[in-house]
Formats: structure tokens, C-alpha cells, sequence
């Protein structure tokens, strides 16, 4: 049952070949217009080697750092490692992925790691203090979930795909137009050739206007296809669709985009974090599918299993399912609906921000003073005075 | 000649799926073993923790010794247990789970404790504890499923049958008290 959401990788494949296709047309027609179609070839798949490995090697630190995500351990914020950890067993990933926070107020998270063995799950402030148990629990299994599915790394290939595409069209129309402007690189073509390189030249040309295009239509359906997928593994493995349900609700309902989000790495996000300022997350769908269609989705499932998730798409989006049929085992899969823990325990969403913003200080390297007074000192890292008076009472602390 | 290749073609052939199957039968069997060790890990955590718990709650339960006796007891029997089978000691974890349950369902008549920061992540690890018992034994089921699938379909089963794979037990909680966990009204 876990193992087969494999087969709809074939899907995935034939896809990102249909990619790799784009980039190498794209090299030929290149070369082609400098009369060099297999120097061409060459280059394109170079630029797209070395991206390539660079992605591979480095991608997850360098999209980790790129977001500004502190990583955390157990005793920064218990309840964030506890529900992560809670999510690694019940998909049964090896290894315990490491966890970021990213200071922003903003309502995102995503997952990176280019295999089970090596992933990192990172959410932002701004949704850790927003989310209760159980919709965080929702949130955490979708991420990992894109790391058991392995979409992470298909992903991010795919999106060096498109990156390389979209830099080589780039480029290369700039450099087509320039040279064909001052006119002077095309002495080389002799006596009859003149004519057909000139066909050569429009059909390159008209080439790289389309092939962005085509690549980013092609990355938009493998993505909107894994965020399904991943929703339906998220289900499963909390047995409680509601949970993420409900958190994609409050997802749906915030406006803030993610300052530190940039579009190559926008797929890796739970929603799309490019939505318009003042628009709601649900009106704008590119990478992900419709926020509130996967909601109707999630809460119109009767079991937790993977059919019970494809019956529910077919149900609100029409047409046939977005499971593929090999991992559709018969086994009934019911929801959750006693949960066992006393939600007495939990924090409400002002002990949530008070947590979370403790975390972000000691993470920070703030120092906290905790006044008789019952006011908190923040110390910042910089502060170089042996003792700090309190501005509410008036007492002196040591630092 | 060409019935010799043959032959030999067709017995390259069966030692591949032969090895195949069996490869596959062992993942699984030893999926099912990590998935228990898993449970294992788990539940010896929730031993640890009652202690703990009891401990700390006792200064602020004065009437409520049979609920906290109740958590004590359940524990000390689930202990040992903890090398009996799965069945049997699904059994007992289930009275533990529910004792623990009532206990957490009292402590809301507690606002002194639900105060107490050592309490709070007592009752979080607890919690989490909890909620990682039931996703490992939700995991061991599901790789049991497969397991066990594998070892009763055919061509496996053949495979199964000459290197004695055995069907494995479900780790089920057929308590009824667990079934229907307590439901509190806070009115």
C-alpha cells in the first residue's frame, strides 16, 4: 500500500523525460542558429549537468539558508519535535529528519532532502503558533509525506530543468535578435544556405518564446499532481484528514506571503507562497492545486485509506481519480474520531505565540531575563552591560 | 545444443524470481521486526513516564488515589507482560491506555496542577507518547498486512512455504473500554 504510490512515478518520469526533451530541442535549435547545432546540444546539457549536481549536493542547504530556517532541537519546542517524530513513525521513515523554524509571520512550511535519509522539514513562526496538535500533525505528515514519496528530489530536478530552459531561452533570444540586428555573424552562411538559415533562425526563435512556456506547463502538472498525492498520504498516516483540513482552512484564510520565498523554490511550499498581496491564498493556483478544493476533498473522504481519498476526488473534481490504481488495496481504513489525548493540555493560541516567539529569542542567542515583576527581559546578543535595570520595576538583574 | 541453452535459460530464469521473491519476503519480515521494536520503544517510554506522572499529580489529587492507584497498577502489569505475545499484551497496554486516560480526563477538575510547567510536559510527552504508541502499532499493522499478504499469494506463497516464512499476529486492541474511549463533557 505505501510502497506502490511508486507506479505513479512512471507518470512523473514520462513527464520530466518530456522536459529533458525541451531542453535538448533547445540546445540544437541554439546551436542551430549559430550554424553549430551540436555545440549547442553540448552547452545545454552542461548548464543542466552542473546545476544538476549542484542541486543534488547542495540544494537542501542552500534553499534552507536561503529561507533565513533556524534548526531547532527537542528541547527548543518539544511539541514541534514530538509531532515530527510522531509522523516519522507512522510513515515509517528511518531517520529522523531535522526541523527548522523560519522567523516569519507568514503561514507556510516545506520539506527538503534529496532522500528519506536526509530530510529536513522546516514550517515558519508564524504557522507554528497558529496551528493546534492536531493541525500541525496534518501539516508535518503532508511534508513528510513528500519525503517518503520522494518529491523532493523529483521536484527539485524538475525545477532545475526548468530553470536551465528558461535561462538558455533567455539568453538565447537576447543573443538571436542582437546578431541578427547588426547582421554581421551571419557571414559565414554561403551562397544558397542564406534562406534556409533564415527559416532555421524563426523556427529557434519561435522555439524559445515557447519552450518556457511549455516546461513551466509541464512543471505545473507534475507539482499539482504530488500536492494530491501528498494530501492522500497525510490522511493516512494521521488517520485524520480533518487535522490538515482544517489547517489548510487557516492557510487559506491568511494573506501574508513568505518574504524569503522565491519561484524555483515555491512547489517545496504546503500552499503556494506567491499569492498577490491582499489576495486570498485560495484564489491564485499555479503550483498547488486550489486550497479550497483540497479542503473539500480531505473533509469529504469517508475512510483514511487511499481509495477512500480518490473516491472523494472524483466526487469534487469530476472525472476520474488522481490515485493510481495499483495502490488502491482493498483494506478499509477508518478515521480517527476518539483521540486518545486529554486536550486539556493544550496551549491556546496566545500561549502558542508566547511559546513560539521564547523560541525564536533563544534561538537568536537572546538572553531572557525573567523579572520578579513578572516582566520579560530580552537581552540582545550585543548587549555588553554587566547588569540590566528592568524598565517596569526597576530592578537590577545581572546578565 | 539449443535445448541445453534453453534449459539453462529457463533455470537462470526461476533462480531470478526465486531470488527476487525471496529478497522480498525478508524486507518485509524485517519491516514487521523494526515496526515492533518501534512499539517496543514506545510502550517502554510510557513506563518510564507514569512515575513520574503519578508522582507529580499526587500532590495535587488528594481524592483521587483509585484513579492514580488505577494508572500505577495497570502499569505495573503491563510491565510484565511486556514479553508475552502480541495479543496478550496488546491486552494490557489497553487497560493502561485507558487507566491513563481517565486519569488525564480528571485532572480538568485540577486547575492548581494544570498550572504546574512540570506537569504540562509531563502531560506533553505523555501525550506524544500516546499518539506515537498508536502510529507505531498503526505502522507494525499495516506492515504485518503486507507481510502476511505476501506469504498467502501466489507465487510467493511457494517461496514463503520452502524457506518457512511464518504469518505474522496483529498487534490489535480489542478492549472494549479502549473502543470506546471516555468522553468528558466540560459543562
Amino acid at each position: 500500500m505505501w510502497e506502490q504510490i511508486r507506479s505513479n512515478q512512471i507518470r512523473s518520469v514520462v513527464l520530466t523525460i518530456g522536459m529533458g526533451a525541451l531542453l535538448i530541442l533547445i540546445g540544437y535549435f541554439l546551436g542551430a542558429a549559430f550554424d553549430n547545432a551540436v555545440a549547442g546540444l553540448v552547452i545545454a546539457i552542461l548548464v543542466w549537468v552542473i546545476l544538476s549536481l549542484i542541486g543534488y549536493f547542495q540544494g537542501d542547504s542552500i534553499l534552507l539558508s536561503m529561507s533565513r530556517a533556524k534548526k531547532i532541537k527537542r528541547d527548543d519546542h518539544p511539541r514541534l519535535y514530538n509531532v515530527v517524530e510522531e509522523m516519522k513513525i507512522a510513515s515509517g521513515l528511518e531517520k529522523m529528519p531535522d526541523i527548522y523554524i523560519i522567523d516569519d509571520p507568514a503561514l507556510n512550511a516545506f520539506a527538503t532532502g534529496r532522500d528519506p535519509s536526509r530530510a529536513s522539514v522546516a514550517i515558519t513562526s508564524g504557522l507554528l503558533q497558529k496551528l493546534n496538535r492536531d493541525e500541525l500533525q496534518g501539516v508535518i505528515a503532508h511534508e513528510i509525506s513528500h519525503v517518503k514519496n520522494r518529491d523532493v528530489l523529483l521536484m527539485s530536478m524538475c525545477s532545475i530543468l526548468l530553470g536551465t530552459i528558461v535561462i538558455l531561452a533567455w539568453y538565447g533570444s537576447r543573443i538571436m535578435i542582437f546578431g541578427s540586428m547588426t547582421g554581421s555573424r551571419r557571414s559565414s552562411s554561403s551562397g544558397g544556405g542564406g534562406q534556409g538559415q533564415a527559416i532555421i533562425l524563426i523556427i529557434s526563435l519561435v522555439f524559445m518564446i515557447l519552450a518556457p512556456i511549455m516546461a513551466q506547463l509541464i512543471y505545473f502538472a507534475i507539482s499539482r499532481k504530488r500536492e494530491y498525492l501528498a494530501d492522500a498520504s497525510a490522511a493516512l498516516y494521521t488517520r485524520y484528514p480533518e487535522g490538515l483540513a482544517s489547517a489548510l482552512e487557516k492557510l487559506g484564510a491568511s494573506t501574508g506571503q513568505l518574504k524569503s520565498a522565491n519561484k524555483a523554490t515555491a512547489p517545496m511550499y504546503i500552499i503556494n507562497p506567491f499569492r498577490k498581496k491582499g489576495m486570498r491564498a485560495s484564489d491564485l493556483t499555479s503550483t498547488h492545486p486550489p486550497i479550497s478544493e483540497r479542503i473539500r476533498i480531505l473533509r469529504a473522504m469517508a475512510g483514511a485509506s487511499f481509495g477512500d481519498y480518490d473516491q472523494a476526488y472524483s466526487e469534487v473534481h469530476g472525472g476520474k481519480g488522481v490515485i493510481p490504481a495499483a495502490s488502491l488495496a482493498a483494506a478499509t481504513v477508518p478515521i480517527t474520531t476518539t483521540k486518545l489525548e486529554g486536550e486539556a493540555g493544550e496551549p491556546n493560541e496566545i500561549q502558542r505565540a508566547r511559546e513560539t516567539s521564547d523560541v525564536m529569542y533563544r534561538l537568536n542567542n537572546y538572553n531572557t531575563i525573567n523579572c520578579d515583576c513578572g516582566a520579560k527581559l530580552r537581552v540582545p546578543p550585543k548587549f555588553k552591560q554587566p547588569t540590566i535595570k528592568c524598565p517596569h520595576c526597576g530592578r537590577i538583574h545581572q546578565v | 545444443m539449443v535445448a541445453v541453452y534453453v534449459i539453462i535459460g529457463i533455470v537462470v530464469v526461476l533462480a531470478i524470481i526465486l531470488w527476487v521473491l525471496y529478497n522480498g519476503l525478508v524486507r518485509l519480515r524485517n519491516q514487521v521486526k523494526n515496526a515492533w521494536a518501534q512499539i517496543d520503544v514506545q510502550l517502554k517510554r510510557r513506563y518510564d513516564l507514569i512515575p513520574n506522572l503519578v508522582e507529580t499529580a499526587k500532590g495535587y489529587m488528594k481524592h483521587e488515589r483509585e484513579t492514580l492507584e488505577a494508572v500505577t497498577n495497570a502499569r505495573n502489569l503491563a510491565q510484565q507482560q511486556s514479553s508475552a505475545g502480541a495479543g496478550q499484551r496488546a491486552k494490557a497496554e489497553g487497560e493502561l491506555s485507558s487507566a491513563l486516560s481517565r486519569l488525564l480526563a480528571v485532572v480538568e477538575n485540577y486547575p492548581d496542577l494544570k498550572a504546574n510547567q512540570n506537569f504540562l510536559a509531563l502531560q506533553e510527552e505523555l501525550t506524544s507518547t500516546e499518539n506515537k504508541i498508536s502510529f507505531s502499532r498503526q505502522f507494525y499493522n499495516d506492515s504485518v498486512l503486507r507481510y502476511n499478504n505476501q506469504t498467502q499469494m501466489v507465487p510467493s506463497n511457494i517461496v514463503a512455504g520452502m524457506f518457512k516464512f511464518k504469518a505474522s499476529e496483529f498487534f490489535e486492541v480489542t478492549l472494549a473500554a479502549e473502543r470506546e474511549a471516555p468522553k468528558v463533557s466540560f459543562t
